[in-house]
């Protein structure tokens, strides 16, 4: 049997990230912080230089060609995310700074105008904090009430628990997709059919799906997805929030300036369409531009290829994490990507991470701003090593010769 | 020994390794030997925030002098070696000296990330909440 392995060439892909090259510490660098972000292959930094080397120029506004060049890739981007979440219509497709913005956004937006005193928002113990704070502010300004999915030892959402937190009352549900802290994939399907049939809209935090999973919002029937491109190998400061056009046409937009409007006079404005309505400003064009070069580069690997490659990576580190005695992995949901976290008996999680640091291995330790998962899982943090398609198995290796030794060190 | 004298002297010691590793590994090994934290010491009142892991201090006037004691929590072996150099540093000295002392020695080490970045250690508020003691007992010598 062929193994993704055979399909994706990794040490191709590896030249694709020249900052994967060098030495941390006198040692070559091994980057499983990939969950944080990844890292952007040469296409991505080429599509950005080519931008402001060859045709920066303010979109929407100038006849001048460098605007209409400009113009041009920036819509194109839309157009390709529209592909990529296979959303029906372009103007679903807005773009924001990233998941925090566009959860803000709908936060803002929708919950301002649509909730009301005494009505619930759902979300799940699993979440980030960029997706408990935006709805606790909405909470307070409303008299919302806030529920919360309890989840298993796992790290599984309990779904029995979450159909008795369904009620008349619930009017919006906004769950993560795949958990950042333990890389459970939740049933996502499942949950917008419960919410729905309620009557509730429903938020997917796609920050860490999408650049393991393939998406389709009209499959899933969310009616709002936000991601973050920085995650998905392209810049920072760069997201999309899809919503569903008659939804985000019933919403009113949160945030004044230029591009947002159709009329402006001092006595009353109109506002301008759909995107547009909701991306008010000179958006951040630069990035908007290099990450559609990300998606195509994902395209070019084949998302499936990825998934598979970073599935096996997964059962190579749980098996060889799995040996280390004093070794804990903290999440074993039945549906995971490729997000290892652990702690280890005895030892603080920031020592790990400094002494890993120290031997050119890159892990993020702490509580990755899930607190409440943290304090249910009864544990400060955890040290987790996240992998993308540019990882290997003697990568893994050297992890795990590295916790034995941070063993060894404070023994 | 001044406050200085015993930077240099941690500095010479530091000097020895090569491999930042057998540093960190140096560091692990005070902090095995730091004494542990009188028990009356452990309250909520002497934590010191800001830092990822669990870290106390508590000061006591003896003579003319100021005595610290500090601990972090038993698994954060790399803050209690940190926490044990700072106390070598700077308890049983002068509380004017410990106000206006100038510490470097965390730096010339190649500790600096350890101490001041609020996500690793941040012990950079513990060194804080130590010159504070100092400008307090030598504005009120109770
Ligand atoms: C699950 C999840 N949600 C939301 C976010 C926030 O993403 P961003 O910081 O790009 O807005 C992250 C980032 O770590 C995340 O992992």
């Amino acid at each position: 049997m062929q193994t993704a392995t055979d399909i994706l060439d990794i040490q191709r892909i590896r030249a694709d990230f020249p900052i994967l090259d060098q030495l941390v510490n006198g040692k070559q660098l091994v980057y499983f912080d990939n969950a944080a972000t990844t890292q952007k292959p040469l296409p991505v930094l080429d599509a950005l230089s080519g931008y402001y080397g060859g045709y920066n120029a303010n979109i929407h506004r100038g006849i001048h060609q460098l605007a209409e060049k400009a113009t041009a890739a920036f819509e194109a981007t839309r157009r390709k995310f529209q592909e990529f979440l296979n959303a029906e219509h372009l103007e679903e497709i807005i773009f924001t700074y990233g998941t925090t913005d566009g959860i803000n956004l709908v936060a803002q937006s929708y919950g301002r105008r649509f909730l009301k005193e005494g009505d619930e928002i759902i979300i799940s113990t699993l979440e980030h904090h960029s997706n408990i704070v935006p709805w606790q502010m909405l909470c307070e300004e409303k008299g919302c009430i806030l529920k919360v999915i309890p989840i298993d030892d796992n790290g599984d959402l309990l779904i029995d628990e979450y159909e008795k937190l369904l009620t008349e009352r619930t009017k919006l549900v906004s769950v993560v997709h795949v958990s950042n802290a333990l890389g459970t994939i939740n049933p996502i399907r499942t949950i917008i059919d419960k919410a729905h049939a309620v009557g509730a809209v429903v938020l997917i935090d796609g920050a860490q799906a999408s650049s393991h999973i393939t998406l389709d919002v009209q499959a899933l029937d969310c009616d709002f997805y936000s991601l973050s491109a920085h995650k998905l190998y392209g810049p920072t400061g760069m997201g999309v929030l899809y919503g569903k056009k008659a939804i985000l046409n019933a919403m009113p937009p949160y945030r004044g300036g230029g591009e947002m409007i159709k009329e402006v006079t001092f006595e009353k404005t109109t506002y301008n369409d759909l995107p547009y309505k909701f991306e008010a400003g000179t958006p951040n064009i630069a990035d908007v531009i290099a990450a559609r070069t990300a998606l195509e580069y994902i395209e070019g690997l084949g998302k499936e290829n990825i998934a598979a490659y970073e599935h096996e990576l997964l059962m190579y580190a749980t098996e060889k994490l799995g040996e280390i005695d004093g070794l804990r992995i903290v999440g074993q949901a039945r549906e995971k990507v490729s997000v290892i976290s652990f702690v280890l008996d005895g030892i603080h999680h920031q020592d790990t991470g400094v002494i890993l640091d120290q031997l050119g291995i890159a892990v993020r330790t702490g509580h990755h701003c899930t607190q409440p998962l943290m304090h249910r899982l009864g544990i400060a943090g955890t040290s987790r090593a996240s992998f993308a398609v540019y990882n290997t198995r003697e990568e893994i290796d050297r992890l795990a010769q590295g916790i034995l030794r941070v063993q060894k060190m404070m023994m | 020994m001044t406050i200085n004298e015993k930077q240099d002297e941690i500095i010479d010691e530091f000097d020895l390794f090569d491999d930042p590793l057998d540093k960190t590994q140096y560091i692990i090994d005070l902090g095995k030997k730091l004494p542990p934290m009188p028990e009356k010491y452990l309250t909520d009142d002497n934590r010191i925030m800001g830092c990822q892991s669990k870290v106390w201090l508590g000061a006591e006037k003896q003579g003319d002098t100021i005595h610290f004691f500090a601990d972090a929590e038993p698994t954060a072996q790399i803050s209690k070696g940190l926490i044990s150099l700072l106390i070598r540093v700077l308890s049983d000295e002068k509380p004017e000296a410990i106000a206006s002392a100038d510490i470097y020695f965390i730096e010339k080490v190649g500790m600096g990330n350890l101490v001041t970045s609020r996500r690793a250690g941040g012990l950079a508020s513990m060194l804080a909440q130590m010159k504070a003691y100092g400008q307090v007992y030598a504005t009120n010598p109770a």
